[in-house]
């Protein structure tokens, strides 16, 4: 390998001045705070370690200021905190400076990162604010390092709220794991195993691996039984929380399928056609959110958090009225062809695709999630559930009980209701029965448009996103079966279950072409579908 | 360019050739005038999947050409771009190949993408001695008479890649996750590194080896697992995820909470041309590495950038004053400016002629760096970079190689492929050989 | 038609005898002989070029004749025929991969993909393919066994219309993902690719490919031949009563399903027979083929062509697909719309394709 490595990362470092020799650990907080603005990484880590083992919150703000990217050094050397209005604050004396010269901005790299991190969290414990002691000794719970045993034994003798303290007495068991007493180890352990806390596997199956020597790590036979012991408990758990964290995986997918399909479940009911450009109403749908987005960011960026919330009825609308006009153009002139349907509907698809990319480049486009639906609740150690889904999954409730309401209770939901299940009579009660066409077209592809907002929060938005559902719609629908959206409902979040379930044991390839075997023999034993509708009219 | 087969007449072809059997020895074709314009094939994907990747190749190549005809062309005629749409469906990439050469006899193509295609048009330009360049970082594993390879090979990306990972600027991870799409490319790539990580001490069960299909858009289960396999030690995932998948990977990523400074992900696939699709805020710390970015800071690149900007706005490009640079772009522009100066050189566009003079031409890239075709391996020379994702949709570079590096066309962490060499040159005169042709 | 006449007379009138003998002399004949006996230059030959694209042009042909036999005669919309296709490419490419021997990149008798893999040895489903006739006879039994696994299925349960159009659908995509796998062991998402040779003459020969150009159009005028017997015959008029009125056909006490399976069955090793003759042409197979836009593409060739009439079948996919080849040269941007302006305007204003434009101009 010609590769040199470590060598040429320090040519990068601009203005690398030359320092005769290296510092020892600073002995006051002055010199390490110092230390942060040396060009040498070395350098840098270690006056990190030495401000985490001062434990002093004074350094706080340099820190945070560092890890935010907005700490500045000025040619004279000292580093600035930024303050208020452009003004500046020393780092070393905590007061206003006025810069000298050039100011550069130290280099934060991911390793940099790793530690501030860990060691903002430890100062934070020094907070007054239960909040911010809470956050902290989270976030500590998850970079732990062995220097930061004493600090965290100060902070929980002195700690008062009793979450923070079980956390810290967690943090400190994990570290006591490798204490040279044995008692002190047997309680560390006997305190994972009270806290559950499945993180803390790997540091106790750790102990048993055995080393290069074959003997294993941790010497004591008493403590080896202990550890066994807590990582069977600890196993039992783990296996409910995969289970439960799987079962969500689910039904998170299944939402997804749903909103894809639940518009095409309606339309292939009433019509008994299946729309292949549905898939690009989905993308349309996709599309308009992106252009709320960027209206937002061009008009009112300060309100671009709450663009999706228009985005909303802007898709439905959008696709609606895409939909109303292809049933007009196409769709209305193909009636009782429904093989041609088909073909038409493909034919319009690639028309709107090559439209879409025509407009807006073949590229994919931006749609960020906004603020309040990134990251997620983590309910368990691993199990996090990001607000997005849990977003999508309420989303989905919330239009799936509006539809229902709508086909039970409204005069127009009775007459899509007549008109599915029995065309002929239904038009001869004197319902206009191309008026419902018409419509429940449009709601079918309004729904595809909701369907949109909700994946560009999920994955790409790009000319070609329809393509990549329709054959999962298509599923859906053929298990729901025709003109019932309990069927597309227990088929979406039925097969989303199946696919989840399937995918740690068989990958996610596998998983999938099982998934449409089973459905094809589904087939055989109900070619109608889970909810087939009783009747004649239905075999037309 | 003699391309006329000498057939043999008695070759009929079971009964059913009853025609073929008469066939006659052919003529060589008459040589194209001097003052016509030289002809040269651009065979990218303008629609289909690829043509999100693949059109600003054709720009950038319709670009170079360009400036080399303001320059009043070569050897004193202009240079005629032919360019075709193979729309991504790889048996047409062989069939326009074969129309390029046999019909519009062009010199020289610069095209294609994916590996696939690569491999679909290799035997159309081996029967008939056509030259192709060949811009995309790829697999390695082969090196053809009539292929140069202006992206990079494994050990100028992949490698230095983690070994960058591994050292101490890079976080020192211990357990790496080898995250594909299941293709030839991320196959053999995570093969490599599989040796390599072996190499280094890593145990077997420190790496976790995963492909989803392409397409894939539901990355729960597999960021759940990342970070269930992450535990206490220090992680980096490597990933060769295709491009439509980043986005919904590196979203359910910032949705789980991973973040660069737990885990990094280090991409061989997310060039500044796919960030252009992802919100790039959540992704902020996680990492490519390329043989160019668009944030370079060298003279030489600045005068490309303003070059292609200009290039966009003259002939009102979609994308507009949105469009970036990068590394497959600057690999088809050294790779066009090296035939020229081989043209030139050789003093004809005959194939033979400049296959020769292509070889050890130096060109300085707007990457800042001498590059040199290997006369050998008929591979670049290529420094390595490694950026982090910025905020704004660009890489600031972290890391770079002292210099240009040489591409191992075969590597020699495969066992199959150790011994083989790939030398162009006397004695050897082959791609895929142990010992030399001629001893 | 009156089942005493000779069989060639119940298959055409004399007069359409004298026209497909016309194809048959241009396509089989002047053809090879263009593009075969002038010398270089002369402005009559025919360049190198056009001879595999005329060859690709009849395999699709014989895809467009399959899926009509179902789709126009049968009522069966078939948006999944590009898997017995695949399947039948398949097969012949892992005879033409495993008559590489060790000329490979690894000179490895294993084909390529394999020593990639680390594969020590042959998988079992590897097994026999180094013989052409098994080859050969897999590539129609493959699709044809499928075909009837999944028509078994499928139509025992009655299973028909829309529901059965993207079932099928479903069936191409499941393939793809399978062919896509680098595991399943057909080469992941490169397929198979690299031949050298067929039957031991050197695939990249002009002489091999125009006798690989000869043997496809061999195969389209027997294939077409064939599904014309097939049609006039009884069987395929009860057929033909099944698409109009399968009711009461059963009523009268026919299987519908029997006869829909045999010629389900029939169609898809036509796709197979195609798609073994596709391979070697253009010297690529892989899962591309399997995707279900792909299929679709198949049935726009009919219904272009004139779905019920076979000529028109076939001469929909030769048209389409040379609209293609020029039009996404000259146009790429416009391809698109107008392959789906074609798909909209033959559904709403030509459902008989151009055979029904030419019968309506006759009258």
């Amino acid at each position: 390998m010609t590769v040199r490595v470590a060598r040429s990362f320090f040519l990068l470092m601009a203005g690398a001045a030359a320092l005769a020799g290296v510092p020892a650990i600073a002995a006051d907080l002055a010199a390490a705070l110092r230390n942060l603005g040396d060009p040498r990484p070395a350098i840098v880590s270690q006056a990190i370690v030495d401000l985490a083992a001062l434990d002093d919150p004074a350094a706080l703000p340099t820190l945070r200021a560092f890890q935010e990217g907005k700490l500045r050094i000025d040619a004279a050397g000292s580093l600035l905190v930024p303050g208020e209005d452009d003004t500046f604050v020393d780092a070393a004396t905590g007061t206003p400076i006025t810069p000298s010269g050039e100011l550069r901005t130290p280099i934060v790299n991911n390793r940099v990162r790793r530690e501030l991190k860990p060691t903002i969290a430890q100062l934070e414990l020094h907070s007054a604010d239960p909040a911010v002691r809470v956050a902290a000794a989270g976030v500590l719970m998850k970079h732990l390092r062995p220097e930061a045993l004493g600090p965290m034994k100060g902070a929980l003798a002195r700690e008062t709220d009793s979450w923070v303290k079980s956390r810290l007495a967690v943090g400190i068991a994990e570290l006591e794991l490798h204490s040279p007493d044995e008692s002190s180890r047997l309680a560390a352990i006997a305190m994972i195993r009270e806290s559950g806390d499945l993180a803390l596997r790997t540091d106790l199956q750790a102990l048993l691996e055995p080393g290069a020597d074959g003997t294993p790590a941790e010497t004591s036979e008493k403590v080896r039984d202990a550890a066994r012991a807590t990582i069977t408990s600890l196993d039992r758990k783990q296996l409910f929380v995969s289970s439960a964290a799987n079962v969500f995986y689910g039904i998170s997918l299944g939402s997804v399928l749903l909103l894809a399909a639940l518009g095409l479940g309606i339309t292939f009911g009433l019509m008994g056609v299946i729309n292949m450009a549905h898939g690009e109403m989905i993308m349309l749908g996709a599309y308009a959110t992106y252009s709320i987005q960027r209206a937002f960011l061009a008009y009112a960026p300060g309100a671009a958090d709450w663009a999706i919330a228009v985005a909303i009825p802007a898709a439905f609308a959008v696709c609606t009225i895409a939909g109303m006009i292809l049933e007009r153009a196409v769709i209305q002139f193909l009636y009782g062809r429904p093989l041609e349907t088909l073909l038409a509907t493909w034919g319009a698809s690639l028309i709107i695709i090559q439209t879409v990319r025509f407009f807006y480049g073949a590229q994919n486009v931006q749609v960020s999630n906004p603020t309040w639906l990134s990251g997620g609740v983590e309910v368990m150690h691993g199990v996090v559930l990001p607000y997005s889904r849990i977003a999508i999954v309420i989303f989905v409730a919330l239009i799936v009980g509006a539809l229902a309401a709508t086909l039970r209770r409204s005069t127009v939901g009775l007459e899509v209701r007549a008109v599915t299940q029995n065309r002929a009579m239904a038009a001869s009660l004197g319902i206009a029965t191309r008026r419902v066409d018409l419509w429940t077209f449009g709601l079918g592809s309004g729904l595809a448009g909701l369907g949109g907002v909700a994946l560009s929060q999920l994955g790409n938005v790009g000319p070609e996103l329809g393509q990549q559902y329709i054959v999962d719609c298509f599923m859906v629908v053929v298990i729901g079966g025709v003109g019932n959206v309990a069927g597309t409902v227990f088929a979406a979040l039925g097969l989303g279950m199946v696919n989840k379930l399937l995918e740690p044991l068989l990958g996610a390839v596998l998983g999938k072409i099982t998934v449409l075997v089973f459905i094809v023999l589904f087939i055989q034993r109900r070619p109608q579908g889970l909810f087939a509708l009783k009747g004649r009219a239905v075999e037309g | 360019m003699n391309i006329s087969p000498i057939q043999n007449p008695r070759r009929a072809f079971a009964a059913a050739i009853v025609i073929a059997a008469a066939v006659f020895g052919l003529a060589a074709p008459g040589r194209a005038a001097d003052k016509d314009p030289i002809k040269v094939g651009i065979l990218h994907s303008l629609s289909g999947t690829m043509a999100i990747s693949e059109t600003s190749l054709k720009d950038t190549a319709l670009m170079a050409i360009d400036e080399i005809n303001q320059k009043g062309g070569l050897l004193g005629r202009k240079i005629e771009p032919v360019v075709v749409d193979p729309a991504s469906n790889w048996p047409l990439f062989a069939e326009k190949a074969r129309e390029l050469i046999q019909k519009e006899k062009v010199a020289v193509v610069f095209g294609c993408w994916t590996s696939v295609s690569r491999k679909s048009v290799l035997p159309v330009f081996e029967e008939l001695n056509g030259l192709l360049f060949y811009p995309v970082q790829y697999e390695g594993e082969e090196s053809s008479w009539n292929v140069f390879y202006t992206g990079a090979a494994p050990n100028q990306q992949a490698i230095p890649a983690v070994e960058y990972l591994m050292s101490p600027a890079g976080g020192e991870a211990k357990r790496f996750v080898l995250l594909g799409t299941d293709y030839v490319y991320p196959r053999t790539t995570n093969k490599i590194l599989n040796y390599f990580l072996k190499s280094k001490g890593v145990a077997k069960a420190d790496i976790m080896e995963t492909y989803t299909p392409f397409g894939h858009s539901d990355y729960q289960t597999i960021v759940a697992d990342i970070k269930k396999f992450a535990g206490a030690k220090s992680t980096a995932v490597i990933s060769t995820i295709n491009g439509d998948s980043n986005v919904p990977f590196y979203k359910e990523l910032a949705a789980q909470g991973l973040k660069a400074e737990d885990v990094p992900v280090i991409a061989f696939s997310v060039g500044e041309e796919e960030l252009r699709g992802i919100d790039t805020k959540p992704l902020v710390g996680h990492l490519a590495a390329w043989n160019y970015f668009m944030s370079v800071d060298t003279p030489e690149n600045k005068a490309f950038i303003a070059k292609w900007k200009a290039w966009v706005k003259k002939n009102n490009l979609a994308g507009g004053n949105k469009r970036v640079t990068n590394d497959p772009m600057e690999a088809t522009y050294i790779g066009i400016q090296m035939w020229s100066h081989a043209v030139l050189q050789a003093g004809t566009t005959d194939v033979d002629a400049v296959r020769q003079a292509v070889g050890g031409q130096v060109v300085r890239a707007p990457s800042g760096f001498d590059i040199v075709m290997d006369a050998k391996n008929h591979h670049l020379h290529k420094p390595v970079l490694i950026g982090e994702v910025g905020g704004d949709g660009q890489f600031t570079v972290v890391w770079k190689t002292d210099g240009p590096i040489r591409a191992q066309a075969w590597s020699p962490f495969i066992p199959d492929s150790a011994k083989k060499v790939a030398d162009w040159t006397y004695p050897w005169v082959c791609g895929n050989c142990t010992e030399p042709k001629y001893k | 038609m009156d089942p005493t006449l000779p069989v060639w007379a119940r298959l055409h009138a004399r007069r359409e005898w004298v026209v497909f003998a016309g194809v048959a002399f241009v396509t089989l004949v002047l053809v090879p002989a263009l593009a075969a006996l002038p010398s270089e230059g002369s402005p009559i030959r025919l360049p190198g070029h056009l001879i595999p694209l005329f060859g690709k042009f009849a395999c699709y042909a014989i895809v467009a004749l399959a899926v009509d036999l179902i789709w126009g005669y049968a009522g069966i919309l078939s948006l999944g025929h590009g898997v017995f296709f695949a399947l039948g490419g398949y097969a012949m490419g892992m005879y033409l991969m495993r008559s590489i021997g060790a000329e490979g990149v690894y000179r490895s008798e294993l084909p390529d993909f394999m020593v990639f893999l680390d594969w020590k040895e042959l998988p079992i489903t590897w097994w026999g393919f180094q013989h052409f006739a098994y080859a050969a006879s897999m590539a129609l039994v493959i699709p044809g066994g499928l075909a009837l696994a999944f028509g078994w299925f499928a139509f025992r349960s009655r299973i028909r219309g829309v529901y059965f159009s993207i079932i099928t659908q479903a069936l191409t995509y499941a393939l793809m993902l399978l062919f896509f796998r680098n595991d399943t062991g057909f080469g992941g998402n490169n397929g198979l690719t690299d031949f050298k040779r067929i039957l031991g003459f050197p695939i990249h020969d002009p002489s091999t490919r125009i006798g690989l150009y000869v043997v496809s159009v061999a195969a389209l005028l027997g294939a077409y031949l064939l599904c014309r017997y097939l049609v006039v015959s009884r069987l395929g008029r009860v057929l033909a009563a099944i698409r109009d009125a399968e009711s009461r056909v059963m009523f009268c006490g026919y299987d519908p399903a029997a006869y829909k399976l045999f010629f389900w069955t029939v169609s898809a090793m036509l796709c197979g027979l195609a798609g073994a003759l596709y391979t070697p042409q253009v010297g690529i197979i892989n899962p591309s083929e399997l995707q279900p836009a792909n299929s679709v593409e198949m049935a726009i060739w009919v219904a272009v062509g004139g779905r019920g009439t076979l000529f028109g079948a076939a001469l929909g996919a030769v048209a389409v697909n040379w609209a293609k080849s020029w039009l996404t040269v000259a146009f790429p941007d416009l391809w698109l719309y107008l392959l789906g302006a074609l798909f909209i305007a033959v559904t709403l204003f030509f459902p008989e394709g151009f055979a029904g434009l030419a019968r309506w101009k006759r009258s």
